[in-house]
C-alpha cells in the first residue's frame, strides 16, 4: 500500500524541485507572482528564495514539475513589455489567424472539402492551379483560367470577412488573403448569376 | 559674482544649460537664485506629485517649455491600476494662468482628456510643440483642437498612446494657413487616416522634416506623400504591405532613391519582405532603424537589409533576427550605440529567438555600444563577463531573461557574476534592468560598484532584506528604484529612510513590505508620500480593522513638497 502511494508520489504533478518534498501549504495564487520557500535541504542552495511558480519549469527534463504553459502568461506585467507593443503584435497576430489563412475549400457536386494554406501561393494564378490540382480528380470540368466566369463551367468563389460571396480575382492578392475565410468552386450555372446576392 | 550687474550674470547662466547645474547654481545666495528663476526657460518635472504646479510657475514665470512625468514606470507593464492618478489637467491650467507665453510641452504617462487639449490650443498663442509619450484619456477630437487653434504649431509628437478614435478628420482641422509644422507623428493613432487631407496638409508644409504615419495609411498614400516630402528625415511609413505586382508597389520601389537626407525609418507596420525592398536605397545614410513591428520581417530579409546599414547607430529589431542576425549587424554596423531586441513570441517556446551568442557577437563587434535592451531566453554568466570586457561604455543596460529567475542554463548559477561584471566595467552606468536567477550577491556587487546608478528594475530576485539594504546604502546617485516580486520586506525598507528623500521614488510590488512597516515609513519621514494601492476589494473596505502584519500588495513612495495628493481615488491611500 505504502509503495503504490510512493510511486503515485513521485509521479504527482507538484510545484518543487527533483528530490524535494512537496510543501504542506498549499502554493499562493500566481498572480502575486506565486511565491513561496523552497525546503531547507534544496540541493542548489536556493533555500530562502521566494520564487514564481512559473519559473519551476526549469525543464531540466523532469517532467513532472512542468507547469502547464498558461501559467506563465498569467504573471501580470511579465514579461515587462509595453501594453502598447503587445496589443500592436498581438493584434497583427490575431488578424493573420481569424482571416483564415487556412482556409476550406468546397466545390459543389464533391464529396468532400478540402482545406489549403493560402499563405503559400503567391497569387492568384498558382491558386488556380492549386486548386485544379486538387479537384481534378472529380473530373468536373476545366477550370476558369482568366477571372470572370464568362465561357466556363466553374466560378471560384470566397467568402470575405464581412460573409459576403466574392468572385476570386477582383482585388490585390494581398487584399484577398487578409480577408478570405472559405473557397467556394460554384457550378456555372449559380455562378453565372454571381453579382447579385443570392 | 554678487557685484556684476543682473544682466551679466543671467548672460553668464544661459551657458549653464542642465537642469541639475541650474537647480544648484540657484543654491548658491539669493541674488543667484533670482537671476535663475527668473531666466530659467527650461523647466523638467519629474514626478506630477513631487510639487503642485502652481508653485513651479511662481518661481518660473518665464518658462516656454515645461515637461511632467506621472504614472511610475511600471504603469507601462499593467501593474499601476487604471485611474491611480497622473492628471495633465491642474498642469495646463495653471500655465494657461500663469505661462502665457508657453511654447512646448512634454508630458509622458499621464491622464490627458479632450478638454486639457483645448484648453492647451487656446491658451497659448506661441504655443509650438507638443509631445505626448504613454498618456491616455483623450481622443482624436482633443488633436482636432490642437490642429485648429495652434496656430504656427511646428510639432505634434504622440508616441505609443491611448488614443480613443473618434473618427479620421483631424487632420483635416489644420487650416489651409498652416505650414509650419517641422515634425508630425501620429504612429500610434489607430483609426483610419484622411489620405487626401494628410497630403495636403505635407504639401504645404516645406519644413517637415519628421513624419510618422500610423498603421491605417496605405501604401498608396505613403507615395503620394513621398512624391511631395522629398526633405524628410525621419520617416515612419504606415501599413508597408501591399502586392508586388501592383502599380502602387512598383511606385513604391522608385519612391524613395531621390531621399538624400533620410536618416531615421521605423513604422513598417505589417511590412512584407518584398515591400521591404523599397528602402535598400537609403540604408547606407540611415543611422535609426527600426523593424520591430514587423513581424512578418524574418531572419533572413532582416539580414539582407542590414547588411547595408553599415552607419546605423540605433537598431530596434524583434528577435526573429536571430544570433545569426546579430553576427551580420555585429560585423557591418560599427557606429551601432543602441540596440533594442523584443520577442515576436511572448508565450512561446522561442524557437527562433536570441541567446548569449547574439549579445556576445555585438558586444564584440561593435565598439560604441552604450545601449541596450535585450529580451531573450537564455543567459550566461561567462557571455555577460565577456560583454562587460568588450563593452565597458554601457550607460543603459536593461536584459530581460523571459523566465523569471532562470539562472545560467551552463553551470545552473544565478546571474550574480555577470551582472556584477557589467556594474564593475561600465563606471557609467545609469540604468540597469536585472533578471533571470539572482542572489543577494548581485546587489552587493551593484551597491559597491554602480556609482552612478540611477535607474534600478529589479524583479523575482535576492534572497533577503540584505539585497535590497546593500542597494539603498550603495548607490550614491539611485533615483528610481522599481521592485517586484522580490523578498525584500520592512527591515530593508526601514533601514535607510533618509535615503528615500535623495530618491525621486520607490515602487515595490509582490513583496514582503507590510502595513506596519509604511506606516512607519510615513511617520519617520513626513516629506514623502507613502501611498498604498489595494486593489483588493475586501480588505479596502476595512481599513481600519487591517492588522499592520497585513501584506501589501503595492507600495508608491516617493519625496514632495505637495503633501498627500487630493486626487487619489479610494484604492491609493496615502498613510
Amino acid at each position: 500500500m505504502e509503495a503504490a502511494g510512493e510511486s503515485l508520489r513521485d509521479t504527482e504533478l507538484r510545484l518543487g524541485l527533483p528530490g524535494t518534498d512537496a510543501p504542506e501549504k498549499p502554493a499562493s495564487t500566481v498572480t502575486r507572482g506565486g511565491k513561496r520557500a523552497l525546503p531547507e535541504d534544496d540541493e542548489e542552495g536556493y533555500a530562502k528564495s521566494n520564487k514564481s511558480s512559473s519559473e519551476e519549469e526549469q525543464g531540466e527534463g523532469d517532467l513532472c514539475c512542468q507547469e502547464p504553459p498558461a501559467a506563465k502568461a498569467q504573471v501580470v506585467g511579465w514579461p515587462p513589455i509595453r501594453s502598447y507593443r503587445k496589443n500592436s503584435l498581438h493584434a497583427r497576430k490575431v488578424e493573420g489567424e481569424a482571416a483564415g489563412l487556412y482556409v476550406k475549400v468546397s466545390m459543389d457536386g464533391a464529396p468532400y472539402l478540402r482545406k489549403i494554406d493560402l499563405k503559400v501561393y503567391k497569387g492568384y494564378k498558382e491558386l488556380r492551379e492549386a486548386l485544379d490540382d486538387m479537384f481534378k480528380c472529380f473530373s468536373l470540368g476545366e477550370f476558369p483560367r482568366k477571372e470572370g466566369c464568362s465561357g466556363s463551367e466553374y466560378a471560384i468563389t470566397y467568402e470575405d470577412k464581412d460573409g459576403d460571396l466574392m468572385l476570386v480575382g477582383d482585388v490585390p492578392w494581398e487584399m484577398f488573403i487578409s480577408s478570405c475565410r472559405r473557397l467556394r468552386i460554384m457550378k456555372g450555372s449559380e455562378a453565372r448569376g454571381l453579382g447579385s446576392r443570392h | 559674482m554678487t557685484y556684476f550687474p543682473e544682466e551679466v550674470v543671467e548672460h553668464i547662466f544661459d551657458f549653464v544649460g542642465s537642469h541639475r547645474d541650474r537647480n544648484t547654481v540657484s543654491t548658491v545666495c539669493k541674488a543667484w537664485y533670482q537671476v535663475e528663476r527668473l531666466s530659467r526657460r527650461t523647466v523638467f518635472v519629474g514626478n506630477c506629485y513631487a510639487i503642485g504646479p502652481e508653485r513651479v510657475m511662481a518661481r518660473f514665470p518665464g518658462i516656454n517649455s515645461l515637461s511632467v512625468k506621472g504614472k511610475p514606470h511600471f504603469a507601462d507593464f499593467n501593474l499601476v491600476p487604471y485611474d491611480w492618478g497622473g492628471f495633465a489637467l491642474p498642469w495646463i491650467v495653471a500655465a494657461a494662468r500663469l505661462c502665457p507665453g508657453l511654447e512646448e510641452l512634454r508630458l509622458k504617462r499621464m491622464v490627458v482628456t479632450d478638454d486639457g487639449l483645448e484648453l492647451l490650443a487656446r491658451s497659448f498663442p506661441n504655443f509650438k510643440s507638443l509631445v505626448l509619450i504613454s498618456c491616455e484619456g483623450f481622443s482624436t477630437d482633443g488633436l482636432a483642437a490642437i490642429a485648429t487653434y495652434c496656430r504656427g504649431l511646428r510639432e505634434l509628437d504622440l508616441q505609443e498612446n491611448e488614443v480613443e478614435d473618434h473618427g479620421c478628420q483631424w487632420l483635416s482641422f489644420f487650416p489651409d494657413s498652416c505650414t509650419s509644422l517641422v515634425s508630425l507623428n501620429f504612429g500610434c493613432l489607430k483609426g483610419e487616416v484622411n489620405g487626401g487631407a494628410l497630403e495636403r496638409l505635407v504639401a504645404r508644409c516645406p519644413n517637415l522634416r519628421s513624419l510618422k504615419l500610423s498603421p491605417a495609411v496605405s501604401v498608396e498614400s505613403l507615395n503620394k506623400i513621398l512624391a511631395r516630402a522629398s526633405h524628410l528625415v525621419d520617416l515612419g511609413t504606415g501599413s508597408f504591405a501591399v502586392d508586388h505586382r501592383t502599380d502602387v508597389y512598383h511606385t513604391l520601389m522608385n519612391s524613395f532613391p531621390k531621399f538624400k537626407s533620410l536618416r531615421n525609418l521605423s513604422g513598417f507596420w505589417d511590412a512584407s519582405p518584398c515591400c521591404l525592398r523599397a528602402v535598400y536605397p537609403v540604408c547606407t545614410s540611415l543611422t535609426v532603424l527600426n523593424l520591430s513591428y514587423a513581424p512578418a520581417i524574418q531572419g533572413d530579409d532582416l539580414i539582407k537589409i542590414i547588411c547595408l546599414c553599415f552607419k546605423l547607430q540605433k537598431l530596434w529589431v524583434l528577435d526573429s533576427i536571430g544570433d545569426k542576425g546579430l553576427a551580420v549587424v555585429a560585423s557591418t554596423c560599427k557606429e551601432l550605440q543602441e540596440l533594442r531586441v523584443f520577442p515576436c513570441d511572448i508565450y512561446g517556446a522561442g524557437t527562433t529567438s536570441v541567446t548569449e551568442e547574439g549579445l556576445l557577437a555585438v558586444s564584440s563587434g561593435c565598439p560604441k555600444l552604450n545601449s541596450l535592451l535585450y529580451f531573450c531566453y537564455q543567459m550566461t554568466n561567462a557571455a555577460l563577463i565577456t560583454v562587460a570586457k568588450n563593452c565597458p561604455h554601457f550607460t543603459r543596460f536593461r536584459l530581460c531573461i523571459l523566465d523569471p529567475g532562470k539562472p545560467d542554463p551552463v553551470t545552473n548559477q544565478p546571474l550574480d557574476e555577470g551582472f556584477g561584471a557589467i556594474v564593475r566595467s561600465c563606471k557609467n552606468i545609469r540604468r540597469l534592468s536585472l533578471s533571470g536567477r539572482l542572489t543577494d550577491q548581485v546587489f552587493l556587487y551593484i551597491g559597491m560598484y554602480a556609482e552612478r546608478l540611477e535607474m534600478l528594475s529589479i524583479a523575482f530576485a535576492g534572497d533577503s532584506d540584505k539585497g535590497m539594504i546593500y542597494v539603498l546604502n550603495g548607490c550614491k546617485n539611485l533615483r528610481k528604484l522599481e521592485i517586484r516580486d522580490c523578498p525584500f520586506g520592512d527591515i530593508a525598507l526601514l533601514k535607510n529612510v533618509a535615503k528615500y528623500e535623495t530618491m525621486r521614488s520607490l515602487w515595490m510590488s509582490s513583496c514582503d513590505v507590510t502595513l506596519g512597516g509604511c506606516k512607519a515609513l510615513a511617520a519617520k519621514m513626513p516629506r514623502l508620500n507613502v501611498e498604498i494601492i489595494n486593489e483588493n476589494e475586501e480588505t479596502y473596505e476595512f481599513e481600519e480593522n487591517l492588522s499592520d502584519r497585513h501584506k501589501l500588495e503595492k507600495i508608491y513612495v516617493y519625496r514632495t513638497v505637495a503633501g498627500p495628493r487630493n486626487d487619489a481615488p479610494d484604492f491609493v491611500w496615502t498613510l
